[in-house]
């Protein structure tokens, strides 16, 4: 989230869409009712499905899935051309002025540069224009036909309500009534928040529907807004921090990168995340990616990391590509992989097309299972009858199945949706001889590294150095370990201003990720939770709720990466000159007479930066501001372009009836075998989309008796006119069937799923939840994935969860 | 007997707030009708935050025992924490289940081992299971490691094994996970996140 769950009650319009938050989040969705209540909020909620979100709405619009990018795109061209659009917020912080290179053009279907055999974009001419300074070229006037301004109106000039209505389905009316409320927003004193979820980011899409709801909100100036902002509502309870930590092929902490194995030059490694600025003025605050990459290798390799070895740049494995969890299924499929851990992780049950998963840990020589529950992924190999059909004396994979505590039973910090890292403690010891996922991990490294020692093996070097110092090796504390991340001082630290006066001994904490060096003298493993443990204390377990704005800060419960702030951006919540936008919502301004940028939160400023040098509020960018331009960033274009989901209930994409090659995401990878798996209309003429319900939690709760008890039985949902078409009555047993599996499941026949007229034919959704499998105390059924295809987002590789076809049939 | 709640208050065991006791469902007069003890009365209160979805809502756990030496710690209640800030003491449906996943009956318990073609689980030992895991990784490691690219440029990778990271465990597990993974060269490495 931009913002946080508190600060929803700010919003004066609420758009959920690519999400259901009053179901699956909803306690957060409190907030959403304390807008309506306090504020007069107006919500808008765009869904195939009528969900519990919506039976709380203002204004309910049904839409396709997999045409959010269509919807947002014509929400888009109604702001644009119905001049509804923060105009002084988009010229002074976004890219609007910015002249980009003739070379970049758009035509049916494709961006410039395209290679059709490669499925790839050469994309050397999606760049801006540079002057002879070195400066990107701009034109304040907008009237230049190359800037950002006229590319953008041309790009989505061709989303009309018309277009909306026949690729969204959305009726005509219910489009422009959601689109006149957004467009309410667009003055400074009326503020939208978007909450949306795996609705958005679970599509070969996913990534450019997020980018043009950013951009919707740019247009509203919405972002940096109390209220306001593009808010993610992450499904888990700390996959937020288990990103920020980097646990990705491709990453490091703190949203650091692995080197490419092109990139063999260390100093042009750093220098390519440290960008210089593009516009005069501008702050560019990945400049000091240098900083934050020694202070990781200083805390990850100790006196291993010097200067003389580049601070053990050869440790680092490098990529020949990214190694995301789609990529290595089919890698293991291909009986390319040998061994594999779960750490409370599910993936028989979470990867798309169970079949080829099933079959891919069959070639494994060993899994290792790592989780406080008895997963079916740990069973993978045991026959269930129709729920698990398979021989396991046909599977030579050896299963080791470790116990983990849960969160009841030991410390640490999770961090929430809005970025808040909140502190834990023990309640009780762990079952049985459950460990913690710290001792397992310690326990399995510290034999490895003896057996290294011992023999010797390949590139020991990273496993014999890496810094171990906890008190017992065998079981780092969480104290310790949120104290490493946090980072310290190696040598004593002194101001940069005045070299007399101490700021940190050796061996103290740092307050914050201002203090990390590029020269080894700090160690820091995560420099985004750098002040999460000072010498204050652990700021994670702070627990103070005061208020004193009444805008739902509370900057002193918990931190919240980075530095405490809670509101990403929140420079642009004040205008050019430093005031704020609204008199009523003050967030950040400046105070001239002390010469800082003040205010109800941490401010996401340069502190000292005045409002005349100029300087943009999205200092991380090196344009200083937002981009409506992804440049180079994506793979499939510098603007969202429609293209349908790769299972397509009407076989042809209306943006470009006559390209053929562009019916979906050009860019996106699909495997050999993959792409002849996808079924077609004619076979499976159905919409079908996944979810979680109220009552459970993705496939845990189905272990726990209370959620069993509330939700004990697999179902699907279709619309009345569709049974009545398939001659189906509500509690039938239907058999739904992909061209990748089938599943059996009880009908629930429903008024809140209704056809939609899309592009001259009728599109019935069916609703699949997601919550059985073969293990648990909620009766078994049927793993819901087994139906899925397996192909990801161009950019993400999240695979295409919520828009692939089916056939519905009585059992 | 009636008692006004100021008596019954004073009547009450030490130690810990009525209000918490008529929240819990026990009424005064039903209270006094009862002869055995509060768990309340010998319970420790510890805070923590929801394990499901990304709200973070606070929740207060209450465990019989006081965390004594030996003690066995139980946790028999668990309920949203009231000053929270963004729950503020309530939960849904799945959290209010809570207590039912700490206790339930397919919680792990110990290491167990499948070993190839047959049909159940083998208790093992940790020593058993890290020792026996830690060979298959270096016997892995070792055989497949790509210290130089057909380029000859220094790579130091290792993509036959593959590590999938949680998605509720917490910061602390998932940093050193991260580095321990690292250290070994694995780039097959992802979380839910990806997904």
């Amino acid at each position: 989230m931009t913002n946080h769950w508190s600060d929803i009650k700010n919003a004066d319009v609420v758009l959920i869409m690519g999400g259901n938050a009053a179901e699956a989040h909803p306690c957060g969705f409190k907030w959403v009712t304390e807008a309506k209540a306090k504020n007069k909020a107006r919500l808008i909620v765009v869904d195939p499905r009528f969900t519990r979100s919506a039976a709380l709405a203002d204004l309910y619009a049904p839409i396709r899935t997999g045409t959010d990018i269509a919807f947002l795109g014509g929400v888009i061209n109604y702001l644009i051309a119905g001049n509804k659009v923060h105009m002084d917020y988009i010229k002074s912080y976004t890219d609007m002025s910015y002249l980009v290179k003739d070379e970049f053009a758009f035509a049916d279907g494709f961006f410039s540069g395209y290679d059709a055999e490669k499925r790839k974009y050469d994309k050397a001419g999606w760049e801006y224009q540079t002057g002879e300074d070195g400066y990107v070229k701009t034109d304040p006037t907008l009237e230049n036909p190359r800037c950002v301004w006229n590319l953008l109106k041309a790009h989505f000039a061709r989303y009309t309500p018309e277009m909306v209505e026949k690729i969204c389905g959305t009726p005509r009316d219910k489009f422009l009534q959601v689109a006149e409320m957004l467009a309410s927003t667009h003055t400074p004193d009326r503020v939208m928040t978007i909450l949306y979820a795996l609705g958005w980011t679970q599509h070969s899409t996913g990534s450019q529907i997020i980018r043009t709801a950013a951009m919707v909100q740019l247009l509203l100036g919405n972002i940096g807004r109390a209220g306001g902002g593009v808010n993610a509502l992450r499904g888990h309870s700390n996959i937020q921090g288990l990103t920020d930590l980097g646990l990705l092929s491709n990453l490091l902490p703190g949203y650091m990168t692995l080197p490419g194995e092109k990139e063999t030059d260390y100093d042009a490694y750093i220098a390519k995340r440290a960008p210089k600025p593009m516009r005069p003025g501008q702050l560019s605050y990945w400049q000091n990616y240098g900083k934050f990459h020694v202070s990781l290798m200083k805390a990850w390799y100790g006196a291993a990391a010097t200067k003389d070895n580049n601070w053990a740049f050869d440790y680092l494995p490098k990529l020949d590509k990214t190694y995301d969890v789609l990529q290595v299924f089919e890698l293991m499929h291909q009986g390319k992989m040998t061994g594999y851990f779960a750490q409370g992780f599910n993936p028989l049950n979470s990867f798309p097309n169970k079949a080829k998963v099933s079959a891919a840990l069959s070639k494994l020589k060993f899994l290792v299972i790592m989780d406080p529950l008895a997963t079916e992924t740990s069973e993978f190999w045991q026959n269930h009858g129709e729920f698990n059909d398979v021989d396991p004396a046909k599977i030579q994979t050896t299963v080791f199945r470790l116990p983990t505590t849960c969160f009841a039973e030991e410390d640490g910090a999770i961090v929430n949706s809005g970025r808040w890292l909140q502190w834990h403690w023990k309640g009780a010891d762990a079952p049985g001889e459950a460990k913690t996922d710290p001792e397992i991990m310690a326990g399995l490294f510290l034999r490895l590294r003896e057996m290294y020692k011992k023999d010797g093996g390949a590139f020991p070097d990273p496993i014999l150095n890496l810094a171990w110092a906890y008190k017992l090796p065998h079981e780092p504390s969480p104290e310790e370990l949120a104290k490493e991340y946090n980072g310290k001082a190696l040598a004593d630290q002194f101001d940069a201003k005045d070299p007399t006066k101490l700021v940190k001994k050796a061996g103290e904490l740092l307050d914050g990720f201002a203090q990390l060096k590029d020269d080894g003298s700090t160690a820091c493993g995560c420099w985004i939770f750098s002040g999460a443990w000072t010498e204050k204390g652990n700021m994670m377990a702070r627990r103070d709720t005061a208020d004193p704005w009444h805008n739902g800060q509370t900057l002193g419960w918990a931190f919240a990466w980075p530095a405490n702030r809670r509101i990403l951006y929140n420079r642009a919540a004040a205008d050019p000159s430093g005031k704020p936008w609204d008199a009523k919502r003050k967030q950040v301004w400046w105070d001239a007479a002390q010469s800082k940028w003040v205010g109800s939160d941490v401010p996401d400023f340069k502190a000292d930066s005045a409002p005349e040098d100029g300087m943009g509020p999205f200092i991380m960018n090196p344009e200083g501001v937002a981009r409506f331009f992804a440049r180079g960033m994506m793979n499939e274009g510098p603007f969202p372009e429609h293209y349908e989901p790769f299972e397509t209930p009407i076989g042809t994409n209306p943006m470009h009836p006559n390209n053929p090659k562009a019916i979906s995401n050009p860019a996106a990878r699909v495997f050999k075998g993959d792409m002849e798996a996808f079924g077609t209309a004619k076979d499976f003429p159905y919409a079908a989309t996944t979810y979680r319900l109220t009552e459970h939690f993705h496939y845990w709760t189905k272990h726990v008796e209370s959620n069993a008890i509330t939700q004990p039985e697999q179902f699907v949902e279709i619309g009345e006119a569709l049974a009545a078409e398939k001659g189906i009555k509500a509690g039938d047993k239907v058999k739904v069937s992909s061209n990748r599996g089938y599943i059996k499941a009880v009908a629930v026949v429903t008024k809140r799923i209704k056809p939609l007229q899309v592009d001259g034919k009728t599109v019935h959704h069916v609703g699949i939840p997601l919550h059985w499998g073969f293990k648990g105390v909620a009766k078994n059924g049927f793993i819901t994935n087994t139906l899925t295809p397996f192909v990801g987002d161009a950019n993400t590789q999240t695979p295409e969860f919520k828009s692939f076809l089916v056939n519905v049939e009585k059992a | 007997m009636q008692l006004s709640r100021r008596q019954f208050f004073k009547v009450a065991a030490g130690g810990l707030t009525g209000s918490s006791l008529v929240a819990m469902g026990f009424s005064p007069t039903a209270a006094l009708a009862e002869v055995r003890t509060f768990k309340l009365a010998r319970s420790t209160e510890t805070r923590n935050t929801c394990p499901y979805c990304s709200v973070g809502c606070g929740i207060i756990m209450y465990s019989l025992g006081d965390k004594a030496k030996n003690a066995h710690a139980e946790i028999f209640h668990i309920e949203g924490d009231p000053d929270h800030p963004v729950n503020r003491g309530s939960l849904c449906p799945k959290g209010a289940g809570l207590l039912d996943f700490v206790h339930s009956k397919n919680r792990l318990k110990y290491p167990e081992v499948r070993e190839p073609g047959t049909k159940e689980w083998k208790r093992i030992s940790w020593d058993e299971a890290f020792t026996r895991i830690a060979k298959l990784v270096k016997e892995d490691r070792d055989a497949n490691f790509i210290a130089k690219n057909a380029d000859g440029v220094t790579v130091n990778r290792w993509l036959t094994t593959g590590f999938l990271a949680a998605s509720a465990s917490s910061n602390e597990a998932g940093y050193i996970t991260h580095k321990v993974v690292r250290s070994l060269g694995m780039l097959a490495f992802d979380n839910q996140a990806r997904v």
